[in-house]
């Protein structure tokens, strides 16, 4: 992959991976991904933005983290696995550092009135914004071909969070099937 | 448990759910939960729920949760083996699909495997956010909280670092008690 050609920018560096990567990971409250496109895309055009889509895509297909994902394609093409090294460290290593900090403070003083009362109020609100993106990723399935996706979001859900199964089982036994009806409906329409 | 016990069993359930995680962190809340919670008994409900608003609140990816459940579990070394256990395996599975990308991209089934996993995805996530309202919303208070948490990220751009920011004021503000 190395000899694709990207958006006419120079290759990058492992260090300049690093450095692109660890400011990505650094400016993304609230999530990194459309800072990760404004960088990649428009300040350092290492990618153009069908190639973004297109490394997204791949990266979402994939199981695992899809910011970390992308680093390491982005890595690779580069140069090589020091690329994808670089550029995963580079996105990870402060994020994870802060909020080991974070996690210290939280055991010395979460006990505390105003932190515990302040953890409320945080819990509460990131639960709102998981209700939000769940709502966002099923309504453009739920539009486009209901009847296919309803049965599958319905039963992956009663099975994980209603009856508790172990959610890898239940990807096991329910992926193949999904794929499989996306695979003859998407033939049937050819 | 000892602490090496608990290594081990941080090691091998990060890293099942590393290569489980279609659509990254948020799908495989539940199960974190379950094993974090329910099985191995390393925190309680609440704990779950702050250590989740604080990885959410912290910038960067949102795996971190995975760093602080390792954290609360055994310490620094399991902060860094969950951390590696939950990377790990989805990168190198990344880093050796990325290399033969090119010659499948337009194939039928690599499209249907995504059009496939789509919708399971979004029941996990779905079940995500079940798991995280059932152990943060412990009054009406912060069930209206997290309901306008909701409604303002679904039908607004506002970056939701406002929205945490908000809701953490008024918890200071010993309204939300």
């Amino acid at each position: 992959m190395t000899d694709r050609p990207t958006a006419g920018a120079p290759t990058p560096t492992a260090w300049a991976l690093f450095v692109t990567f660890f400011t990505i990971a650094l400016s993304g409250f609230g999530g990194t991904l459309p800072f990760a496109r404004r960088t990649l895309v428009e300040r350092k055009a290492w990618l153009t933005p069908e190639d973004f889509t297109e490394t997204l895509s791949l990266c979402q297909t994939l199981p695992g983290p899809n910011i970390v994902n992308m680093s390491i394609v982005v890595g690779a093409r580069a140069c090589g696995w020091r690329g994808s090294v670089a550029a995963s460290v580079g996105l990870v290593g402060a994020p994870v550092i802060i909020v080991i900090v974070l996690g210290m403070l939280y055991s010395r003083f979460g006990a505390l009135g105003m932190v515990r009362h302040a953890l409320l109020g945080l819990g509460a609100s990131a639960s709102g914004l998981i209700v939000a993106t769940a709502a966002r990723m099923a309504e453009p399935l739920l539009r486009g071909r209901p009847w296919l996706a309803a049965p599958f979001i319905l039963v992956a859900f009663a099975a994980v969070a209603i009856l508790r199964l172990p959610l890898p089982y239940v990807l096991v036994v329910l992926g193949p099937l999904s794929i499989a009806a996306a695979w003859f409906w998407k033939r049937n329409r050819a | 448990m000892k602490t090496s016990d608990t290594l081990v069993a941080l090691a091998v359930q990060f890293t099942a759910l590393s290569l489980v995680a279609f659509g990254g962190a948020n799908a495989v809340i539940p199960e974190m939960h379950r094993q974090a919670v329910d099985v191995n008994h390393w925190m309680t409900n609440q704990d779950f729920a702050a250590l989740f608003a604080i990885a959410q609140a912290a910038p960067g990816p949102n795996f971190l949760v995975t760093t602080l459940i390792g954290w609360k579990a055994a310490g620094l070394a399991g902060a860094l083996v969950a951390t590696a256990a939950m990377c790990g395996p989805s990168c190198l599975l990344t880093f050796w699909v990325a290399r033969a990308w090119d010659r499948y991209r337009e194939t039928a089934w690599r499209s249907a495997i995504g059009a496939g996993l789509a919708p399971v995805t979004v029941g996990f996530v779905c079940s995500s956010a079940f798991v995280l309202v059932r152990a943060a919303d412990t009054g009406w208070k912060l069930a209206i909280v997290t309901a306008a948490s909701a409604g303002v990220a679904y039908f607004t751009k506002l970056n939701p670092l406002w929205c945490l920011l908000a809701a953490g004021i008024l918890g200071v503000l010993g309204l939300l008690a």
